[in-house]
């Protein structure tokens, strides 16, 4: 019971609080009105609409292909592409937004054509793992029996192939619906001022005009529809009727033909180069230095800070490296406290435990510009005034990470065989101690690598942080932000080296608690 | 006719078929026989134009098939375990052949129907896949297969996934049927007795290689 109370506790404060006071004062008929009436902010979410329905269907479109061939090809570094593949989805919003910018030429800077792309760049893992492990599971010879009945390739794939896939296809462009639907920092870094989507409005409302009615009104719209394309969502997946006869051992073969060994080539060094290219360009970036190459953007990092047009330090690089590894560490340990009591809270119970887990996967649906955007309109009175407070910005990373440390230690929890706690209590163990030896060797692994995720989130959160920020506590992605909105050379230069900064310090934790994990890279 | 001439199969360093050379006359329904991994479906894989050999050739009448797809051949293929179309009711797999190839749904809808009767199983147009039993999908994998008038029906073990009873009735009806209808089969099979109740002509696959 007080386990379930600590992250129950915690939840109501930092999250549902949060949420309900956006709905008190979003629920205003003047602030909707407000929101519908006035063409500027129609215009916006009408933008967020099509931009996120667009980026979705072209991410499905260009990632099919690879999910075929990674499905149904063996070949040598399959799992490595695999593993490639899933790098951008990894990596924080901003890096890809710098890398986007650095790669892509200046007639498309600040275009939809950029926006597209970066979405499409972050998103093509979901569809190529999504699709691809059900591809790869579909068993050829349905196919096969389809043509011996005449139907041509074309006809195979509409009318047999793809009505299969439809369940993976559906959840694959679901996610990438919600994710480009409330896209913040590759809008904010790619976009400009003139593609503002409601996530972005809702910033600039909150942070630079201080119209907060209006941002409450568009926050709770936004809420509307997310929680609403949630449900439809649930409703369509629990009325998945066809029974699929599935090989879950895979069908993967090696290329037979010259053709199948040409598909299967230019599809991995297309996909290698998609992944590779925009980070190769990024590094690239950092390495400019006046029109040469040059270390000055690197050294810059550590020596005077970026100065912006009144020579007002825009943001210092290296403090914001200590800041953003201190608010880590501090979001990590609130995160794996809080996810771990949780989980054992729900492991142990039998009919509340389903309540406390859907109640945490909440904030896995709601947007981190949500949760910024709250805290920052509830925290600003007694008993917790934390206006200001940098306290509120590990906290907030901590909401978003708490459902990855939940979902990364629970079924560990769950496959703890109950006799061996049961034989380590009838030898005379009590609780404490059964859980002391039972339990915890096992949660070591799964509770390092919840704190594995817990601190790359930390790392790469820009959402909520950007609410939250203040100056003199700048994290990575903010002051890469920062850097990248007074675009002058020497602070392109740092933000791009800023950013490969954070690339790598991801990178590196995410492949450590893949390592530490063991799971097999593959479909 | 369809003739198969000097048709070899490698998997990497493993040769599977190994020269097979083998005729089905017009009408004629032959039993191929051969334990299980001795490369029968392979074969049945390659007239079907599902697998392309390293060698050899597949004839129909005279013409070589070596550019002609899987799709235009039009030779049926039973599988051992139907493979029905899982997102399709039974009249949406056994109508399937016309349908991709333009027929008018009328036309559909009758043929449907008298491959059910033919098959053994009227009134089962509406009836969703997965409440099929064993014996019932693979009538229906055969009326499937039947419905588009294919000139060769090759059936990979159609028998094999079901129980001894079932499996010997059904045995009878699938010659009594092929008869009917009147085509030219092969059916593969590791069964002797299975092979003579169906077949006019039995043959072994170790007979037909090099």
């Amino acid at each position: 019971m007080v386990l379930a109370a600590i992250p129950l506790a915690f939840l109501a404060i930092f999250f549902a609080w949060p949420v309900a006071a956006i709905i008190g004062r979003g629920l205003s008929v003047r602030g909707i009105r407000e929101v519908l009436t006035d063409p500027g902010l129609r215009s916006v979410a009408w933008f967020t609409l099509w931009q996120a329905a667009l980026s979705t269907a072209l991410t499905v479109a260009i990632g099919l292909l690879p999910a075929y061939v990674l499905a149904r090809y063996r070949f040598a570094g399959r799992s490595l592409v695999l593993a490639l593949v899933t790098v951008p989805f990894v990596l924080p919003t901003v890096v890809v937004g710098a890398a986007f910018l650095a790669l892509l030429p200046a007639s498309l800077d600040q275009t939809v054509w950029a926006i597209l792309i970066a979405h499409v760049y972050f998103n093509l893992a979901v569809v190529i793992r999504t699709v691809g492990t059900l591809w790869g599971q579909l068993d050829p010879r349905v196919e096969e029996a389809a043509r011996t009945l005449g139907a041509s390739p074309r006809q195979v794939m509409l009318r047999v192939t793809l009505p299969l896939l439809r369940p993976a296809l559906l959840a694959a462009a679901s996610i990438t619906f919600l994710f480009t639907f409330t896209s913040f920092g590759i809008i904010r870094i790619l976009g400009g001022p003139r593609h503002p989507t409601i996530e972005v409005e809702v910033w600039r409302l909150t942070t630079q005009a201080f119209e907060l009615r209006a941002a409450a009104a568009l926050a709770f719209l936004q809420l509307v529809a997310v929680t609403g394309l949630m449900l439809w969502w649930s409703n369509v997946q629990s009325r998945q009727a066809v029974t699929l006869r599935l090989r879950p051992r895979g069908t993967a073969t090696p290329p037979r033909t010259a053709r199948q060994r040409a598909l299967v080539a230019s599809t991995v060094a297309g996909l290698v180069a998609i992944v590779v290219i925009p980070l190769g360009r990024l590094v690239a970036g950092s390495l400019r230095d006046g029109d040469g190459l040059g270390l000055s953007a690197w050294r810059g990092l550590g020596a005077a800070p970026g100065r912006g047009p009144a020579s007002r330090p825009v943001a210092d690089p290296l403090a914001a490296v200590g800041t953003s590894l201190r608010f880590a560490v501090l979001a990590t340990v609130v995160a794996v406290v809080i996810g771990g009591s949780a989980a054992v809270a729900i492991a142990a119970s039998r009919r509340g435990g389903s309540l406390l887990d859907a109640g945490l996967m909440l904030p896995l649906g709601t947007s981190a510009v949500t949760v910024g955007f709250g805290l920052l309109i509830t925290m600003d009175r007694r008993p917790l005034d934390l206006r200001g407070s940098w306290v509120l910005i590990p906290i907030a990373h901590a909401v978003v990470a708490v459902p990855f440390v939940v979902r990364a230690v629970l079924p560990t929890l769950r496959s703890i065989d109950p006799r061996l706690r049961d034989a380590a209590s009838t030898l005379g163990a009590s609780p404490a101690r059964v859980w002391l030896e039972i339990d915890l060797p096992f949660l070591r692994r799964a509770l390092v690598a919840g704190a594995g995720f817990a601190f790359a989130i930390s790392l790469g959160e820009f959402g909520a942080t950007s609410f939250l920020t203040r100056v003199g506590n700048e994290t990575m992605p903010i002051a890469i932000a920062r850097l990248l909105g007074r675009p002058s050379p020497a602070n392109l230069a740092q933000s791009y080296a800023l950013a490969t900064v954070l690339m790598v310090l991801t990178l590196v934790v995410i492949l450590a608690v893949d390592r530490l994990r063991g799971d097999a890279v593959g479909f | 006719m369809l003739e198969v001439d000097g048709v070899t199969v490698r998997f990497g360093d493993r040769v599977v078929l190994d020269e097979i050379g083998l005729a089905v006359g017009a009408g004629e329904v032959v039993g191929l026989l051969g334990p299980s991994g001795s490369g029968k479906s392979t074969l049945l894989r390659v007239i079907a134009g599902l697998l392309v050999p390293d060698r050899g050739r597949v004839a129909w009448d005279g013409d070589n098939l070596r550019t002609v797809p899987t799709h235009r051949r039009r030779f049926g293929l039973v599988f051992q375990d139907h493979q029905l179309f899982p997102h399709r009711d039974v009249a949406g797999n056994v109508g399937f052949g016309l349908s991709v190839a333009g027929r008018p749904q009328a036309e559909i809808r009758r043929r449907v129907t008298e491959l059910l009767d033919l098959v053994g199983l009227p009134g089962f147009e509406r009836r969703g896949v997965a409440s099929l039993s064993g014996g019932e999908a693979q009538r229906v994998a055969l009326a499937r297969a039947l419905a588009p008038s294919p000139r060769l029906l090759l059936l990979d073990e159609p028998l094999g996934a079901l129980d001894r009873e079932l499996h010997d009735r059904l045995a009878l009806d699938l010659r009594r049927l092929l008869k009917e209808v009147g085509i030219a089969g092969l059916h593969v099979t590791h069964d002797p007795e299975e092979a003579d109740a169906v077949a006019d002509r039995v043959v072994s696959l170790e007979q037909l290689g090099r």
